[in-house]
């Protein structure tokens, strides 16, 4: 009995240490964001003698984060909102239609899984500047949409596949349009895996820096992991404000993982993990 | 990935999961679809109608925005650039320059053997750590739900925001990384982290593997709780030890997901660019000692900072040979996967 316990002991320890090396990282960055720039030096571990909020206001409004918030905002809901429609769409097509060619579009998206777009920026750049998309955020919006739409169409026409075709010729024999079967049958049926692909391809749009540092010169259209780059360079010796802005383009995406953590783990191991 | 995957999605992508990183290749067809019979239905032109209007805006979409790019990315390696002029076709010679004409070789050699040390080193200090965890979390210790949870929370924070914290950790004056070696009475090994040379990569590895550790964790611990209960009690009943079944059972059975984990290490490391970018910068320094294929491509591709120098058909051919590099592994890892899969 004594063994068993001592070996749960080490497990724990094990266990507990690696969550330390995780958490004390991001603890020791929300903690200096309270300080002065002078009390991270002289107390860099402990906890803000006072917890100053003053840090935060000055990125907000000097450092203009809450502009490049707003643009990552917009640019993540559209462009997730639209490789969910038209993700569901063609997962719906190659799901329930059998047609000649279906195998091989299917896998015509699914070659996007493999490659990186970004190694094909230079077209892409070119594309963008020809149709008078650079330094837009629509320019953002087209491609994180469009290479999400791989992992989308994998995962939605694997769940339209399972659903039973009885739901589909009653509704047929009643005279609903494809349309209708569509919207009001089908995809409330596949709610999950809606959240599944929102989830998985939110974050890393959220999170991207590649594309915005190549399509986005103004300062005003900035993304915020972009903007971040420019705050980093006018505040590199004012460590309270480079603490405080860190902490803030961190917050939204942890609150949302914390409070969404089992969906989040589903959807971010979704293509890898059989099932 | 997970590595630089810069995942996936990455494009990816983590080392990774970046978004390339994010993706499974694993199996084409989504289990649930075996042994489903399709659903036929017959075609008239209404049916075909509507199945244009499912498809055609996903496919338009595609084909312009990733497809296009992509072969053109191939085509624009035969040609001779000017700044973002194209001009004379000259079937390989980029590639010719490329690979002999100085100092071409040496970037390219230099960074490529920069991206290996980046996958090997992560296999080794990430992964390996990994399994380990995921070993442990699935014997159910008290409070695994909640280690799951924790563990994974730094896969969701931009590899920008990884970066510049541990750039302000890692700082030989201010930061608390020497000052926590003082603390622990190692102040002898104190050092300038990303400064020196001989610390510089590895040390990125490291950034690297904190942020993305809970990816191949999950994806063991899922590989783990996916082994048939029967199998590893039955085993236990026979009398083998922990360590057997372990070794005998679970094993084996993982190896669909080490093989997906390699894949995606490999895809994340060889597509690293934001952690080298936003840590060393896009020279890779210091004395391009973090140099590595994606900092080299994206100088080619746009201009480096110091020197202005842009030559959009050497950057092509660097893409066309990471995407040859890439696509190849890909594949033969599908393969392999396949392959090494045990029926049970």
């Amino acid at each position: 009995m004594s063994g068993r316990s001592g070996w749960a002991l080490v497990v724990q320890a094990v266990l507990v240490a690696n969550a330390v090396l995780v958490l004390a990282p991001m603890a020791i960055m929300v903690m200096s964001a309270f300080k002065s720039t002078r009390e991270i030096f002289q107390n860099p571990f402990g906890l803000p003698a006072v917890w100053r909020l003053e840090n935060f206001q000055r990125v907000w409004v000097e450092a203009r984060f809450g502009a490049y918030f707003q643009n990552s905002v917009v640019v993540t809901v559209v462009s997730v909102a639209v490789l969910v429609v038209l993700g569901a769409m063609a997962g719906y097509a190659l799901g329930r239609f059998a047609f000649r060619g279906n195998d091989a579009l299917y896998l015509y998206f699914l070659s996007g899984l493999m490659l990186p777009v970004r190694l094909g920026v230079v077209p892409l750049f070119i594309l963008m500047r020809n149709l008078g998309l650079l330094d837009t955020l629509w320019a953002l919006i087209l491609v994180y949409a469009a290479s999400g739409l791989p992992s989308a169409i994998f995962i939605l026409t694997g769940f339209f596949r399972t659903l039973p075709a009885d739901l589909e010729g009653a509704a047929r024999i009643d005279g609903a349009s494809e349309w209708t079967i569509f919207t009001r049958i089908m995809l409330p049926l596949v709610r999950p895996a809606l959240v599944i692909v929102t989830i998985y391809n939110a974050i890393p749009i959220w999170n991207d820096f590649f594309f915005p540092l190549v399509f986005i010169q103004s300062d005003a259209r900035k993304t915020l992991p972009q903007g971040m780059t420019v705050f980093f360079g006018q505040y590199y010796t004012d460590y309270a404000t480079l603490f405080a802005g860190l902490t803030l383009a961190a917050v939204p995406v942890v609150a949302l993982y914390v409070l969404l953590s089992q969906h989040f783990i589903r959807g971010l191991t979704a293509g890898a993990v059989k099932g | 990935m997970p590595s630089g995957g810069s995942p996936p999605r990455t494009l990816a992508h983590p080392a990774g999961a970046g978004r390339a990183g994010r993706a499974g290749l694993a199996r084409l067809r989504p289990p649930a679809a075996l042994g489903q019979p399709r659903l036929r239905l017959s075609l008239r032109t209404g049916r075909r109608l509507w199945l244009v209007v499912f498809l055609a805006p996903a496919v338009l979409l595609f084909a312009t925005f990733i497809t296009y790019p992509i072969v053109s990315a191939l085509a624009y390696s035969l040609f001779r650039w000017e700044g973002i002029g194209r001009r004379e076709f000259i079937g390989l010679g980029n590639f010719v320059r490329l690979f002999a004409t100085f100092p071409y070789p040496r970037l390219l050699w230099n960074a490529f053997w920069h991206n290996v040390a980046v996958f090997v080193l992560t296999m080794v200090v990430q992964n390996l750590t990994a399994l380990g965890l995921a070993l442990l979390l699935a014997r159910n210790p008290r409070g695994a739900r909640a280690y799951r949870v924790v563990f994974f929370l730094p896969v969701t924070l931009s590899l920008v925001i990884v970066g510049f914290l541990w750039g302000l950790f890692l700082n030989p004056i201010f930061g608390v990384v020497n000052k926590a070696l003082a603390l622990a009475g190692l102040g002898h090994l104190a050092r300038p982290w990303l400064g020196d040379p001989a610390t510089a990569l590895v040390t990125l590895v490291l950034v690297n593997a904190w942020r993305w550790l809970g990816f191949p964790t999950l994806v063991f611990l899922a590989g783990i709780h996916a082994v048939p209960d029967d199998y590893l009690e039955a085993a236990r009943i026979d009398g083998a030890s922990e360590w057997d079944v372990t070794r005998r059972i679970v094993f084996p059975l993982l190896a669909p997901a080490v093989t997906i984990i390699v894949i995606l290490t490999f895809i994340g490391s060889f597509n690293w660019f934001e952690l080298p970018y936003v840590m060393a910068g896009v020279a890779g320094a210091p004395n391009r000692a973090t140099d590595v294929l994606g900092l080299f491509f994206y100088r080619m591709a746009f201009g480096e900072v110091d020197t202005g120098l842009q030559d959009i058909g050497i950057g092509s051919a660097i893409a066309v040979l990471m995407f040859a590099l890439l696509a190849g592994v890909s594949t033969v890892g599908a393969v392999l996967l396949r392959r090494r899969e045990v029926e049970y």
